[in-house]
């Protein structure tokens, strides 16, 4: 059985537009949704192109169970090759674009060209138009999506658009949808900017057929008590994902004044509590609000409660804000954290890359490597919030000296900068690292060097790798679907078992990715959560498809491996400082100073990072360079990539 | 006492995350397809405020729909609690829709038939699937009771308040 849904070819150089069917047989091999785009970026992304250029596809996708009656499949995938770093982009968003995508008739789309003048995309009931954009230009993220609904008047179009952070090019702009809504990491915002693409405006009343309605709702029922009953989501949906702020930085996790300390010295103002408090005051007892269908609702509401920004409403602010307006400049101020997530939001900029860039920048300040005249006149020293908020203004508008380096992304600045910068720089692949500190857990430490989006938490880390779990329990996560007989250990600051635990979550994070599912459902925060043997009947209620465990599984491994053979392409080699899968040289060198006592003097050991990435490497069937064997690629049905089928 | 038909959907506005789960169960529910378009629930937004109010049929026990019927294809079931439509005298002339003060009468372009909440003959799947309980099932003469109770602490809560300036 095929499900009827389609990929729009659209091409905004000539204003051509193609709709195909998806084929089965891509389905069966990459599913959907990010693994399906990484088949289309392999096959359309010429060799080498500039991520700027017209060549460079921006694909746009739903997962396989999206707009269906799954639960939480909220998730709009953004892929192309990406501006930061010239290795895979790619970026996963909440909100309700992707099933209003859906319901207008599309599952995928593969944009290239690059329009003459500002455009937007209306898409509705199976018709795609490209339109002028003018009126739109210069807007912010929010006032863009507000425009386009009052120029369509309809309320219920829903927006996938850049803010002046994707104008002006950005090599770390978002692509945003709604309030806060962030497509973020790698730049997604740039390329669609480098098209003069400023917005994609969606609406649908088409129908998604359910295979097995009453047994698919059932299951849905099901979903939602195993999620809601995670002690985790329930502390999730009442302080958001801050909650997080308070358990790391109490052991040492968090990179403070970019990366001297691991915790960040205690402050009333930006724990998750307080941030609460005044989510509370502003809004009311009620103010946590979900996306499209979920029932975990992490993201609060809030209005800023003082100072020249008073009264405006946002929504977040997420962990990472936290630490980008937070820990890293060391900030301790409740307003500026939630001042610098509205900046973000409306700009559509990524705020971890925004946060550690600028806290990169004052550590170079401070160190005098970057002068006053360089900053402008900036007193640019950690903790001063003012100067903070500046930069992030200067870098969105490309303004002076310093917003225009620091606006094309951390290497490129550090090479128009020169001296010893780079080596304060704490990125993987060209991206910097979220304010997570990873010199005392061995097993996110790999998580961040081998990502293939570069430094990241969202591709593969074993975040319950933290709880102590008992190794019983571990095991029984962490030995299906796929048999594991090999070490396993609870204790985080351990190697043992790292790099399989690492291993499954990047093959976790992928299937989920290609189904449209948040990751809060399944092994990430928490362990009780759904995962491999759980997704088979919701997919089969939904869509009729069948699948197993284990295939399900080899296709994520498939899709991994496809991103891979990508970032190989375009440059990855092992132990490249820029491009390699690789750590900073402060992960090794330089003791942890805060914290718990058995994270107090903690670093990476390089020898046994050595062989972590060894280990991690014949997991997945590569050679000691990386490369895949060809039988690995011959398993996988890969060695005849790209096949040019869609 | 305890009969359906005593039985009312109540809708807390500020309980409500505006995920809309509401509408895609009742689209799968009702027509075994996902439709938001389909759905009796819909929940209506002020986004740039964060105000979400899911809306749905009263189930008028004097409905404007059904007094407006030109077909008498509208009765109110008052064993089901509900204003129900008989498709075999629908004329589809969709002046139950323009009279509707609430905007729970819908009309589906594609089946050209006009649709409504029938509260799932007795258990609502928006109710059941409302995690946060912004949709409940309630007894009709206990709609207000808890109302009440929350307007008198925020009254005795302001008292307090002020005695303290």
């Amino acid at each position: 059985m095929s499900l009827d849904r389609k990929i729009a070819y659209i091409d905004l150089s000539t204003g051509e537009i193609d709709v195909q069917p998806i084929p089965l047989e891509i389905r069966r091999k990459f599913l959907g949704g990010r693994g399906l785009d990484a088949y289309l970026l392999y096959n359309h992304a010429p060799k080498g192109c500039d991520p700027l250029s017209p060549e460079n596809p921006l694909l746009v996708s739903g997962g396989l169970l999206t707009a269906t009656c799954a639960s939480a499949t909220a998730r709009t995938h953004v892929m192309a090759k990406s501006p930061l770093t010239g290795l895979l982009g790619s970026s996963n968003m909440g909100g309700f674009f992707a099933p209003e995508l859906a319901w207008a008739g599309f599952h995928h789309l593969v944009i290239k060209g690059q329009a003459r003048k500002p455009a937007y995309l209306f898409i509705h009931d199976g018709e795609i138009e490209i339109r002028d954009a003018d009126f739109l230009w210069g807007k912010s993220t929010t006032e863009t999506q507000w425009a386009i609904r009052e120029a369509h008047d309809d309320e219920e179009v829903k927006c996938l658009v850049i803010g002046q952070a994707g104008e002006n090019l950005v090599r770390f702009a978002n692509v945003m949808t709604g309030i806060k809504n962030s497509g973020g990491r790698t730049g997604m915002g740039c390329v669609m900017g480098s098209k003069k693409l400023k917005a994609i405006a969606v609406r649908g009343t088409l129908d998604i057929a359910i295979a097995h309605p009453t047994e698919a709702l059932e299951y849905n029922k099901r979903f939602i008590d195993q999620i809601t009953s995670s002690k985790v989501n329930q502390t999730q949906g009442t302080l958001g994902t801050p909650f997080i702020w308070g358990a790391t930085n109490s052991w040492g996790g968090i990179r403070t004044r970019n990366f001297q300390y691991n915790q960040c010295e205690y402050a009333d103002d930006i724990e998750p509590e307080r941030i609460d408090e005044i989510a509370e005051e502003t809004i009311g007892p009620y103010h946590m609000t979900a996306c499209f269908g979920c029932q975990v609702h992490c993201r609060a509401q809030y209005r800023i409660p003082s100072g020249p920004y008073a009264g405006i409403y946002d929504e977040g602010p997420e962990y990472t804000s936290q630490g980008a307006f937070g820990g890293e400049p060391d900030c301790k101020n409740a307003e500026t954290v939630l001042v610098g997530n509205h900046l973000v939001d409306q700009y559509g900029v990524d705020n971890l890359e925004i946060g550690s860039i600028i806290s990169w920048a004052m550590e170079l300040y401070e160190e005098g490597i970057l002068t006053k005249k360089q900053t402008g006149g900036l007193d640019l020293r950690f903790g001063n919030d003012e100067a903070l908020l500046e930069m992030v203004h200067r870098i969105c508008q490309r303004k002076g000296w310093l917003g225009q380096t620091l606006a094309d992304g951390g290497i490129q600045a550090s090479e128009k900068i020169g001296k010893d910068s780079f080596s304060y720089l704490i990125q993987v692949k060209g991206m910097n690292n979220l304010h997570s500190d990873e010199r005392a857990t061995p097993a996110l430490a790999l998580n961040v060097a081998t990502a293939s989006r570069g430094s990241d938490h969202l591709r593969s880390r074993p975040a319950i790798d933290l709880y102590h779990l008992p190794e019983k329990v571990l095991r029984k996560i962490y030995s299906s679907p796929v048999p594991y007989d090999g070490p396993l250990s609870s204790e985080h600051t351990e190697y043992i078992g790292k790099p399989w635990q690492v291993f499954w979550q990047e093959n976790c994070y992928m299937a989920v990715d290609c189904l449209g599912i948040c990751k809060y459902h399944t092994v990430f925060l928490g362990p009780t959560l759904p995962s491999f043997e759980d997704w088979p009947k919701v997919i089969e209620y939904n869509t009729g498809l069948q699948f197993t465990p284990t295939e399900l599984w080899d296709i994520a491994e498939r899709c991994n491996m496809l991103e891979r053979m990508f970032n190989l392409r375009e440059g990855l080699t092992r132990d490249d400082p820029k491009k390699g899968d690789t750590l900073n040289h402060r992960y090794f060198d330089e003791p942890c100073l805060r914290g718990a006592p058995d994270v107090v003097g903690s670093t990476i050991d390089r020898q046994k990072f050595t062989k972590m990435i060894d280990e991690f490497y014949k997991h997945k069937g590569l050679d000691r360079k990386g490369l895949p064997k060809p039988a690995t690629l011959k398993r996988m049905g890969l060695q005849s990539e790209p096949s040019h089928m869609l | 006492m305890h009969e359906k038909g005593n039985k009312v959907l109540k809708i807390d506005l500020q309980k409500c995350t505006g995920c809309r789960l509401c509408e895609l169960v009742c689209s799968v529910q009702h027509d075994h397809v996902s439709n938001p378009m389909r759905s009796r629930i819909r929940v209506i937004k002020w986004e740039s405020e964060g105000v979400y109010v899911p809306m749905a049929c009263q189930q008028c026990e004097d409905a404007p729909c059904v007094a407006a019927c030109p077909a008498k294809a509208l009765r109110r079931n008052n064993e089901l609690g509900r204003v129900e439509i008989d498709y075999d005298l629908c004329i589809g002339c969709r002046t139950c829709v323009s009279v509707c003060p609430f905007g729970a009468m819908h009309f589906n372009a594609r089946d050209r038939k006009v649709f409504k909440c029938d509260l799932c003959d007795g258990d609502p799947q928006c109710v059941k699937f409302c995690e946060v309980h912004a949709i409940e099932f309630v007894e009709v003469g206990d709609v207000s009771l808890n109302k009440g109770r929350e307007a008198a602490k925020r009254l005795h809560t302001a008292a307090q308040q002020a005695e303290r300036l």
